[in-house]
């Protein structure tokens, strides 16, 4: 039966006035959004499983953001809250998506092909090259609305299909629940295991619950193709490899994913997917592509110019420390990454990392030798 | 507009949804489709085997007393407010426990959760409340401060006397279940009776979201403050939703009685006060309640109660009295006694550091109070701590002087 925590009668004999919730000191997507007119209009409405508004917001109601980051503080629970509760969902996505309409069209782009270049980034500087996406199993709720038999039917169905990867690509499943202790420390070590989130934003959207039943992790024997099973998505699935050859982890990244939806496709299962908002997951953040595409390079110049930020804007990359999202640098180490997710395509985006990387690392090199980088500054992309 | 995914929530289509699904596509278990599988869909395409919890490594009262025949008549029930089994055991679920504690592992949504899904929570009370059945027991309430004898200790022991229960506003749905607009009722409901206390009872209401800076700071002095829960065991079952909204702090001017608000049950009413004067703590816990009780009733409110469960609270751990009553007392040389756990079990008693339930004592001041709730009436149960804490002081002077104590008989656990 499909959980949801605020899909209660009773409030249904108060006014939305009385239900509103208090956004006074918040400072997030969902709070800039929200009205009280659009609340009165959404309340008693529901998707065919049972979501509700207030499971929509809930995260944003209980996490208030920070003053400098504006996270996103609302879900889907399934494909059709998108739908249902688009009065909320366009304008958030409008805002978090630069300007994204409703009636715009998102084009999906997986052939490596169209690549140009991305496999000579110097590894002197390029560390190490990864791209991400993720996926929802069509007909399921979201993580933060399944039941447990859900959870379990995405686990399984999943285990069906990447056990049928070949070549490049076999591996082996470590459900969470039953990790031996080596098994567990060995993934530590590759930096592959992922741990119950404490994060609130995902805590109070109930993504937490039952864990760590039907969760677990995926990757093939060579350690270059991994698959997270129902943590913050369906799937999550991820292609990564030491030094500068993104072409290489790209590719990958193109071919590991066709062949598992059409082994699911096999199995009469699809991903949710359409021509407005491309694949559709939990976070409004990462509709689209849901792709983030980075490097981890070496930068302790060009960090510290002052028109590093701008440098970075007009690229359309965003920078994190190497622990990821909430991190800082370390020894002028950066992750340089895609800031965009919809309305690009999936190759336009690692173009843009591709050459952004490369740009900033031939910057690098002219600051290294005392020159200038002022002939260098690229145009808004 | 109405899409076709959209669905009114007073509306309940079982039987139209499932005729329209096709025999084959519940067959194959799974839809390849453009609209939304419902709910009652979902209900059907995965039986209540599908859904039953792990709970191989659990340790709780839930995990102990569920079984998959239970599940699978509860799973589809709905109390009318509509707060499920699943929403109940969530906590338990998601909190395995520990090896040494038995935590209880569920909640209620609502005063009809303890019925709706009795067949769970009877032999979960059972457990926890030393066999009391709610199915055939009555709970003997009583809130007469004047029964209670012997109510003042000697305070070269006793440093502090407290006493606390829980209280539910009838209708409303509880912490776990309550949307936004219920629980503000809450806060309205009790704040506009606590401000028709008088004397010594009369106080001020602190709401979370607008104290100042300062306010903020007396309450922290004072030990007042109650901040966002952390514990997984409460965020699990949904009670930190929507926080700091409705939550608040009401105190007497001569901070002696104090009711927290829309924490971790509709109110908690605490009575204390430095030193050891027990009985007049507990004669003004139970005016104090009975005022504000009067206070609701005016106002055609009233408290979740019966006769098999007493007060309904949140957890099931605190059903009937709800009502802890201890002390904050010195016992060095008691305290390093070997039998000092056998004496404490014994007088139904359990010791705890003095920064709450799961802290150490520091040096040999503990805080000790009754351990049961349900099954014994409140004057039973203070005259329990009462009888039991001079009892342990008696003990420390035998051994300050060098004399023998006695480990004493058991008491009986209720009256059947």
């Amino acid at each position: 039966m499909p959980f949801s925590n605020t899909h209660n009668l009773m409030k249904m004999n108060f006014s939305a006035e009385q239900e509103y919730p208090d956004l006074s000191q918040h400072n997030n997507h969902m709070a800039k959004v929200l009205t009280p007119e659009m609340y009165a209009n959404l309340r008693d409405k529901q998707t065919p499983s049972g979501f509700t508004l207030d499971d929509v917001i809930q995260t944003g109601v209980d996490n208030p953001g920070h003053p400098f980051i504006m996270t996103v503080g609302c879900v889907a629970g399934d494909e059709e809250t998108y739908d249902v509760f688009k009065e909320l969902l366009d304008p958030v996505i409008e805002d978090r998506h630069g300007g994204y309409k409703p009636t715009d069209k998102h084009k999906t782009d997986l052939n490596p092909e169209n690549l140009q270049g991305g496999d000579d980034l110097d590894p002197n500087y390029v560390l190490s090259s990864r791209v991400r996406t993720g996926r929802s199993i069509r007909g399921f709720c979201l993580p933060p609305h399944c039941s447990r038999g859900e959870r379990r039917g995405i686990e399984n169905l999943s285990i069906d299909a990447l056990s049928s990867l070949d070549g490049d690509l076999k591996g082996k499943y470590y459900a969470l629940r039953n990790m031996t202790d080596d098994e567990q420390q060995q993934l530590i070590d590759d930096h592959f295991l992922f741990d119950k989130p404490v994060s609130p934003l995902l805590l109070a959207s109930g993504m937490g619950r039952d864990w760590p039943d039907a969760r677990g992790i995926w990757h093939n024997d060579s350690k270059t193709f991994l698959v997270w099973v129902n943590e913050e998505d369906h799937l999550r699935v991820i292609s990564m490899q030491k030094g500068g050859n993104m072409r290489e982890v790209f590719t990958r990244f193109c071919e590991g994913l066709t062949k598992i939806e059409s082994l699911f496709k096999d199995k009469g299962h699809e991903f949710m997917w359409n021509e407005h908002l491309g694949y559709v997951l939990t976070c409004p953040s990462n509709l689209g592509t849901g792709l983030r595409g980075g490097v981890h390079v070496k930068l302790p110049n060009v960090s510290k110019h002052e028109k590093f930020g701008e440098i970075l804007k007009r690229l359309r990359l965003q920078k994190r420390g190497t622990g990821g999202v909430d991190t800082a640098a370390v020894g002028g180490v950066f992750d340089i990454s895609n800031a965009d997710r919809l309305g690009f395509s999936e190759v336009e985006l690692v173009q843009m990392v591709v050459d952004g990387v490369k740009l900033l690392v031939d910057m690098e090199k002219r600051l290294e030798n005392g020159e200038s980088i002022d002939d260098l500054m690229p145009d808004q992309k | 507009m109405a899409s076709s995914f959209t669905r009114m929530l007073s509306s309940r289509n079982t039987a139209v949804m499932l005729a329209s699904l096709g025999a084959s596509a519940l067959a194959t278990g799974y839809l390849m489709t453009d609209s939304g599988v419902t709910a009652e869909q979902r209900m059907k395409m995965y039986p209540p085997s599908a859904d039953y919890p792990d709970l191989r490594k659990h340790n709780n009262c839930m995990a102990s007393a569920l079984t998959p025949a239970i599940y699978a008549r509860l799973r589809d029930k709905r109390t009318p407010n509509d707060y499920t089994l699943d929403q109940c055991i969530q906590t338990g679920v998601d909190n395995p426990g520990h090896p040494f504690i038995k935590t209880v592992g569920m909640v209620a949504g609502d005063e009809e959760s303890y019925e709706v899904f009795a067949e769970l929570f009877d032999p979960v009370i059972k457990d926890r409340h030393n066999g009391y059945d709610p199915h055939t027991m009555k709970h003997p309430t009583d809130l007469d401060a004047s029964k209670i004898t012997s109510g003042m200790f000697d305070e070269k022991y006793v440093l502090s006397s407290r006493v606390r229960t829980g209280r539910s506003i009838r209708g409303l749905s509880l912490p776990p279940a309550c949307s936004r607009s219920e629980r503000r009722e809450v806060e309205r409901v009790v704040v506009t009776a606590l401000s028709g206390l008088k004397g010594d009872l009369s106080g001020r209401y602190y709401g979370l979201t607008d104290m100042t800076d300062q306010e903020q700071q007396q309450l922290i002095d004072d030990h007042f403050l109650f901040d966002k829960p952390v514990s997984p065991l409460l965020t699990c079952a949904g009670m930190a939703r929507d926080w700091p909204d409705a939550r608040g702090i009401w105190h007497n001017n001569e901070k002696t009685f104090l009711i927290w608000i829309n924490e971790e049950d509709h109110s908690r009413v605490i009575s204390m006060e430095k030193g050891g004067n027990m009985k007049r703590v507990f004669e003004r816990f139970c005016r104090g309640l009975k005022e504000v009780e009067r206070l609701i009733q005016e106002r055609g409110w009233e408290f979740m109660w019966n006769e098999h469960l007493g007060y309904i609270l949140t957890c099931p751990s605190n059903l009937g009295t709800g009502l802890r009553a201890g002390v904050h007392v010195r016992l060095p040389l008691l305290s390093k006694d070997a039998r000092f756990s056998k004496i404490l079990d014994n007088l139904r008693l359990q010791k705890r550091g003095t920064g709450g339930v799961d802290t150490a004592a520091t040096g040999d001041t503990f805080d000790i109070s009754n351990l049961d709730r349900l099954g014994k009436s409140e004057v039973e149960l203070v005259q329990l701590v009462v009888d039991g804490v001079n009892y342990l002081i008696e003990c420390e002077k035998k051994l300050e002087k060098g004399q023998d104590i006695k480990v004493p008989a058991p008491l009986v656990q209720f009256r059947r």
